[in-house]
């Protein structure tokens, strides 16, 4: 029987011919990524077992990307900066990414600059930004969106704190190979559908215990039409329905992508011709509609035409699921020369993402202009509210609203409060909901 | 492995993601210092809404918040429903239930990342219902599980629920998490 994408690149690295679904390999990593909030257990977990002197396995395969409790005046968040820089100095780790606008106490003043700081913000749009997602590798991070980078054709998937340590001291890791569920899009997507509609979909048919333990590949013209953020957001969320890893083929968009990015050889997997997939769906892109969740979990699935009555308190967008360049481009599609009812939170996922939302214009307007003049509130790249965090956090939902969100999430509490309720959308949908205070389909007020 | 686990059962619905198990704004403690490692088991469970907090009747704080040094809770084993631990990848999750003195949770399925974690940390055993779903176990009811019949009793009732052998992580367990075991095969 043939093999998927998925048990290739992972039988390739634990040195074996061929892999089946359930067994337990033993593989090499390739890239170890870690941030502000696990980095420092992490290095707890490293030190404790392999000695306070003990170095990493390779300084060059640890990336470290701190994003979450940036923009905070916490101080035991800043501390944990410090514990990741005195790390990154003693073991001489090539790819850390520091905020170096905070120095001291107090809330920081962000970046004046996103081009002239080496402060990057969400590590898993970073990863790619910087160079750090090749096909056939194995990514795994410190964190459950780090599947996204399966928009590469590798394996990438989250881990804990002390599977990271693991990996620091030795460069390796167990898995349990994941069966192969295959997604197919028939048909390129109509101007107001985006991956985010795509994936909900999906979620909202298999639950949020769909895919537990195994591996969602997405095909198709739908998924290959896809730009490369579009196709990051499609795998972003398999963790939303359980899934261990997501991954789309690579093609010349991927090629392309990574032409100016790494110089490191890397190696393009495809599925075997007589490979047997676990699960198999076919959707035609015709069929689909612009898709919410509803609170309080990602599988609470409607159409937002469905929603139309229900008023809005706030809307936000951003995050590594919805605060890349094509997801403020489609904000800006619906909020130019118009204005919000609603309090509308805008945070690049990255310092690169906020210079493209200046150097990139819609209509001949900067997308920065456009939702400034929309009356959207503008915070500087990182996590954010997306995940709630320190209370002082930008965006954060501290009390009983009601908030649509480009985000990934909606459990409850997980912007801030659990009185909260939160309804994920994608950008175009949460544009449009902001402009009418409450759910709107994006159709209504595209030109 | 073939010690029994006994205490007072707290009950839960599906899906209890870890932001409910240990919300965002506690984890800029570092589990590396031992006093701050001690405040996630104050915090364990903190974001459960309260009416699903501690079923049927719900509304039971799983760590008596009143007393602010407080950093345990009374309940040793949790009980949950479908896809336990979903969501962030975050340690802390396991680890703040095991730091409040949770030793064991008895779920019908769990999220990959939290039971990975709970078995390659060690922090507690993650044991799945043989016959998946309903038991009628309420909130504060002793129980006791052994592991090596596999099997949860209700000290009260007598009653006795199968569990799930754990199969391929059963090595993990036993020898503690991850690092042991890697040491055992002679992997370290």
């Amino acid at each position: 029987m043939g093999m998927t994408i998925s048990e290739k690149i992972l039988a390739c690295h634990a040195g074996k011919p061929s892999v089946s679904p359930g067994e337990n390999v033993w593989v090499n990593i390739d890239v170890l990524m870690t941030h502000d909030v696990c980095g420092p257990g992490t290095i707890g977990v490293f030190k404790e077992n392999f000695g306070p002197k003990a170095k990493v396995w390779d300084p060059e395969k640890v990336v470290i990307i701190p994003d979450h409790y940036i923009f905070t005046a916490d101080t035991k968040a800043h501390r944990n900066i410090d514990i990741l820089r005195d790390f990154v100095r003693e073991q001489g780790i090539k790819y850390y990414y520091d905020p170096d606008f905070i120095k001291g106490e107090g809330m920081p003043n962000p970046y004046l600059d996103p081009g002239q700081t080496s402060y990057k913000g969400v590590c898993h749009v970073a990863l790619p930004e910087e160079g750090h997602t090749r096909p056939g590798e194995i990514l795994l991070g410190t964190d459950s969106h780090t599947c996204t980078a399966g928009a590469f054709g590798q394996f990438a998937t989250g881990i804990g704190n002390t599977d990271a340590g693991f990996v620091l001291g030795t460069g390796k890791l167990w898995l349990k190979v994941p069966p192969t569920m295959r997604f197919v899009f028939d048909g390129d997507l109509p101007d107001y559908l985006m991956a985010k509609d795509l994936i909900l979909t999906i979620i909202g048919d298999i639950g949020v215990d769909g895919a537990t333990y195994k591996a969602m590949e997405f095909s198709g013209e739908g998924v290959m039409s896809l730009n490369i953020e579009e196709r990051m957001t499609l795998c972003n969320m398999v963790i939303e329905a359980g899934g261990k890893n997501g991954v789309i083929p690579v093609d010349d968009k991927v090629r392309t992508f990574l032409e100016s990015k790494t110089n490191k050889p890397w190696q393009a997997f495809a599925n075997d011709a007589d490979v047997s997939f676990d699960f198999e769906k076919v959707y035609r892109t015709a069929d689909l509609e612009p898709t919410v969740a509803k609170p309080h979990s990602p599988d609470n699935r409607d159409l937002a035409r469905n929603l139309k009555d229900t008023r809005i308190d706030r809307a936000y967008i951003g995050s590594c699921t919805g605060g890349k360049l094509t997801d403020f481009l489609a904000a800006a599609r619906i909020l130019k020369d118009r204005t919000v009812k609603v309090p509308t939170f805008i945070v690049p996922a990255t310092t690169q993402v906020h210079a493209e939302m200046r150097s990139t214009t819609y209509k001949d307007v900067p997308l920065e202009k456009i939702f400034l003049d929309a009356g959207c509130q503008l915070g500087p790249a990182s996590c954010a509210a997306c995940l709630g965090g320190p209370a002082d956090t930008f965006g954060r939902v501290n009390e009983k609203l009601r908030c649509i969100s480009s985000t990934n999430r909606n459990f409850p509490g997980r912007m801030g409060s659990k009185d909260a309720e939160v309804f994920l959308a994608s950008p175009l949908t949460v544009a449009a909901s902001a402009v009418t205070g409450q759910i709107t389909d994006p159709r209504e007020l595209l030109r | 492995m073939n010690q029994s686990i006994a205490g007072k059962a707290y009950v839960l619905g599906d899906n209890i993601d870890t932001d409910q198990i240990i919300p965002a704004h506690y984890l800029m403690y570092n589990p590396a210092i031992p006093e701050e490692r001690k405040q996630f088991g104050r915090y364990a469970l903190i974001g459960v809404p309260p009416a699903q907090a501690g079923l049927p009747i719900g509304n039971i704080p799983f760590v008596d918040q009143a007393d602010e040094s407080n950093t345990n809770s009374v309940f040793r084993v949790i009980i949950g429903g479908k896809n336990f631990g979903c969501g962030s990848s975050r340690e802390h999750a396991p680890l703040a239930l095991a730091e409040a003195g949770v030793q064991a949770v008895v779920a019908e399925s769990y999220a990959r990342i939290f039971y990975r974690n709970s078995v390659n940390g060690g922090y507690l055993i993650p044991f799945e219902w043989a016959s998946g779903g309903h038991v009628e176990i309420a909130t504060g009811e002793e129980v006791e599980i052994l592991p090596a019949e596999n099997m949860l009793r209700v000290i009260g009732s007598g009653k006795t629920y199968p569990l799930r052998s754990l199969g391929d992580v059963a090595p993990i367990i036993e020898s503690g998490g991850i690092f042991n075991y890697a040491k055992q095969v002679g992997m370290l």
